[in-house]
């Protein structure tokens, strides 16, 4: 990813800049000697939450709450970092003189913003987060911060997610309106998934669900943690499964399975794809997308600029996403921003 | 308005063309005049105007929304019409009831110009994003929606049980919002008489030859012909008018008022080439294209692009409707036609001779002259059949020409590739004759632009690469770092004031992606302008 050369210039960058800033494997804190979400393995890791593009594999030490901990182990085993050390949502941890705190960030179980604080400047590093609701995951909490670290997935004023329940509502009106067709629903494996479940359930949708086996131990995962997702039923490979069993059902797989010989199975099916990207019809019509559900577990445009505003920094660092315009932005509200050329997310998943 | 912004959104969404056609049945027959004729002029770019949005709409939304934020908008979503759908601010106190689309229509058509961004502003007020979106695609002209004039065309057919043959001939015969044309399906109206008007009858169209064909071919049966390197049309004239359409039936006689008047006063269907010939030779298709697309014509382009038409066949001569005779016997009648009297500016494409297959083939391959695109085959006994029947018509394209090129700028794409990198600027080499000098852009000139040829799969590939190896941005376009081949295929090589590289191919495509072969190994210029 390359930056803009567009952001405007500033004066005096923030000193916080001094102790926490980028580093090839990742937004570097010198004054903790640690790394948040490095793309590459390194000694000492503080992870927002469990997307791959975020918890990689390998790393020394592993500071994260307890569910980001459970999914890093789930998909890349037991031993996938040296060490582990769970802190739960509201609690702090002492390092070097500076103190690691986690609250809430909105964005999928478990999922949080960092508080680091150090040398009387305190820094909230934000992941990926959202403020609109998500039956699956606690609610963002605003923490007032002198420095607010921000993505820009979404940060351009055509995106305005809709109203996540009234999306899964034309999902479910969509299936009954055609009995015959399988309804084939895309989600990421992590999050989206057990969301849209949940959403669907609380909409009244109780027939089974479907599930693709790359779906299966994610969303075992949100049962085990207590949240009830109603009828699933795995989809075998090599099962016997007849054509007819799926007219009618709903089917949800890897937003790849919809392309690969996997969907040819179903009799007809319609595709739906749930995703802020779905605001844009040639992203639909690129993946083939007849239903798109504008449904994201991003902050769109309004809610990126809330957020910021509500924090109260005098300064914002922008990670991954469409960077130019945001920094624009906030120049234009007298906020002072810059972009970080942090490499290695993927500003295309949601 | 709802119900044309919800088909537009349903036929954006919808893949396959039999559930298209069914969607758009379904709306012709349920919804009533005079709105499902303006749909449907919308969809066959019939409409009494077309707006200069490009320009009224920033200027619309400056109070509203940042010129900047709207340029990054508008970068990303490749859409002018969606970009403003999204970005418009939504109105509080939206009455419940939205215009009706002929209401829309009526109030444009008959707006003072000053006033039509003030109108359009309140428009946009009353409206939902599909409806923004569908107001502005149907003002813009043209709504690239996924549906062909064919395709709305064949689906009004298809909903009232009617030929689509039939439905072509009579479409230049009506006009929006088409109540008479809807009377007729419905069987509540006569079949709308074209009259003393010049009308399109659907063209017959050729296959790309296979090579099981060949086996299947006596060449005593065919007649061989040249394609020429223009755009198939259609004249017609009837008294003291005529029409001149393209091979989609478009009405294209206002940009070429010189060949309406070589026909003014004759009676006659004909089928031919469009070119552009200058002294007797036919000049490159890019010379044409300035020609094309346009509603007038200045006199400086008449004298600089003259066009001529070089003629296939005679559907009806006089009254006489020759379409069921075998192509020899029109082919006789053309001959005695053009003969007796020949129109200015037209002459009659040559016959290629050939005693066998090994004798057509050489010829084939033999020729580059300009102009020619290839060789077409015609059954000797075939009528003129509209659409594209299997077993008559056969066209045989020259092989095309590649060369390895550097991928030097990409550009993003629109409508089902907005947001990717898709369009790509690619060059060769100045010079290759200096040993070991460093490899930089500076030595590489481009030569054309590309944006087919790869599958879906390649351009996530290419995206990727794209945004890896940027070197500078300009706007939507990115430089790369120069070192990723594209293996280029085109028809041909013509000399161009217009580019660095004094040279622009014609119909480049990607043939491969040469992920290995090195950027130093790529063609150079010289080697270009031997394809001359």
């Amino acid at each position: 990813m390359q930056t803009s050369s567009r952001s405007p210039p500033f004066a005096k960058p923030h000193p916080a800049g001094r102790w926490l800033y980028p580093r090839p494997e990742g937004l570097f804190c010198e004054a903790g000697g640690f790394y948040i979400d490095p793309s590459k393995p390194v000694d000492k890791a503080v992870i927002t939450h469990g997307h791959a593009d975020h918890a990689r594999r390998g790393h020394g030490a592993v500071l994260a709450t307890p569910e980001t901990i459970a999914v890093m182990k789930i998909r890349y085993g037991e031993n996938c970092a040296g060490a582990f050390q769970p802190i739960h949502y509201g609690e702090t941890v002492s390092l070097n003189g500076l103190s690691i705190g986690f609250v809430p960030a909105g964005h999928i179980l478990g999922s949080a913003q960092i508080i680091v604080e150090h040398a009387g400047t305190r820094v909230v590093i934000s992941g990926d987060y959202k403020r609109a609701a998500d039956p699956t995951c606690e609610p963002f909490e605003l923490v007032p911060c002198d420095v607010f670290v921000t993505e820009a997935t979404f940060a351009l004023p055509v995106f305005r997610h809709e109203p996540a329940d009234k999306e899964a509502c034309r999902l479910i009106k969509a299936i009954r309106q055609q009995p015959d067709r399988t309804h084939l629903l895309g989600v990421y494996g992590l999050g989206k998934c057990q969301r849209m479940i949940a959403l669907l359930r609380r909409s009244g949708f109780d027939q089974t669900i479907h599930l693709h086996g790359a779906l299966v131990q994610l969303t075992e995962f949100y049962q085990h943690s207590g949240f009830d997702m109603g009828s699933l039923r795995t989809i075998e490979t090599g099962g016997t499964d007849r054509r007819q069993d799926y007219a009618g059902e709903l089917v949800m797989c890897p937003p790849s399975a919809i392309a690969d010989r996997w969907s040819r199975r179903f009799p007809d099916p319609a595709t739906a794809f749930s995703s802020g990207w779905m605001r844009i019809r040639g992203r639909a019509r690129q993946r083939g997308v007849e239903l798109p559900l504008i449904v994201s577990d991003h902050a769109d445009w309004p809610e990126l600029i809330t957020t910021i505003e509500e924090t109260g920094a005098e300064e914002v660092w922008v990670t991954h996403g469409r960077e130019d315009a945001l920094v624009h932005q906030l120049g234009l509200m007298g906020i002072s921003a810059r972009a970080l050329a942090l490499v290695g997310f993927d500003d295309e998943g949601d | 308005m709802q119900r044309f912004a919800s088909l537009l959104d349903n036929l954006a969404f919808t893949q396959s063309r039999n559930r298209k056609l069914a969607l758009l049945a379904d709306y012709f027959v349920s919804t009533l005049d005079p709105d499902r004729g303006w749909t449907l002029a919308a969809l066959t770019d019939g409409l009494p105007f077309s707006l200069p949005l490009r320009r009224i709409l920033p200027e619309l939304l400056s109070s509203t929304v940042d010129p900047e934020l709207y340029r990054l908008s508008r970068d990303y979503v490749g859409d002018t019409a969606e970009t403003v759908s999204l970005l418009w601010p939504e109105q509080a106190n939206k009455a419940a009831e939205q215009p009706t689309l002929s209401a829309v229509v009526a109030g444009f058509e008959t707006a003072a110009k000053d006033h039509i961004p003030q109108l359009l502003s309140n428009t946009l007020d009353r409206l939902d994003i599909s409806g923004r979106f569908a107001l502005l695609k149907l003002l813009g002209g043209a709504p690239r929606v996924g549906v062909s004039a064919r395709l709305a065309k064949t689906a009004l057919a298809q909903a009232f049980n009617q030929d689509i043959g039939q439905i072509e001939e009579v479409w230049h015969s009506v006009d929006p919002p088409y109540l008479d044309l809807f009377a007729w399906l419905n069987g509540t109206g006569a079949r709308p008489d074209p009259g003393g008007r010049p009308v399109f009858r659907p063209m017959m169209l050729a296959h790309p030859i296979e090579d099981s064909d060949w086996l299947q071919l006596d060449p005593s049966d065919l007649a061989a012909e040249w394609k020429w390197d223009g755009i198939r049309v259609q004249i017609a004239a009837i008294a003291g008018d005529m029409r001149l359409f393209s091979r989609t039936g478009d009405d294209i006689s206002r940009a070429f008022p010189e060949i309406a008047s070589a026909f003014i006063g004759r009676h006659c269907v004909l089928d031919g080439e469009l070119l552009i010939v200058r002294d007797g030779q036919i000049a490159p298709f890019n010379d044409l294209q300035q020609r094309l697309n346009r509603k007038t014509v200045s006199s400086r382009q008449l004298r600089d692009f003259p066009a001529h038409i070089r003629l296939y066949d005679l559907l009806f001569e006089g009254g006489e409707d020759l379409r069921e005779f075998p192509f020899q016997e029109r082919r006789k009648r053309l001959e005695a036609w053009h003969a007796k009297t020949p129109p200015p500016l037209t002459d009659i494409s040559e016959q290629v001779t050939f005693a066998d297959f090994d004798a057509l083939s050489q010829i084939w391959s033999g020729t580059r002259a300009g102009g020619i695109e290839g060789l077409m085959l015609k059954r000797k006994s075939s009528p003129y059949i509209a659409g594209r029947p299997k077993g008559h018509w056969w066209k045989w394209k020259r092989a095309p020409l590649t060369l390895d090129c550097v991928l030097m700028y990409a550009q993003r794409g629109s409508g089902k590739r907005s947001s990717y990198y898709s369009d790509y600027t690619f060059g060769v080499w100045i010079d290759n004759s200096s040993t070991a000098v460093e490899i930089s852009e500076a030595q590489l000139v481009p030569v054309g632009k590309a944006y087919s040829g790869f599958t879906d799969e390649e351009l996530l590939k290419l995206d990727r690469f794209v945004r890896n190896n940027t070197t500078d941005r300009f706007g939507p376009v990115r430089a790369v770092e120069p070192k990723l081949v594209l293996e280029v295929a085109f028809d041909a090589v013509q000399l161009s004031s217009r580019h660095k590289s004094g040279v622009a191919m014609r119909f480049p495509r990607i043939a491969r992606i040469r992920w290995d072969k090195p950027a130093n190994e790529a063609d150079t210029l010289a080697t270009v302008r031997t394809l001359l």
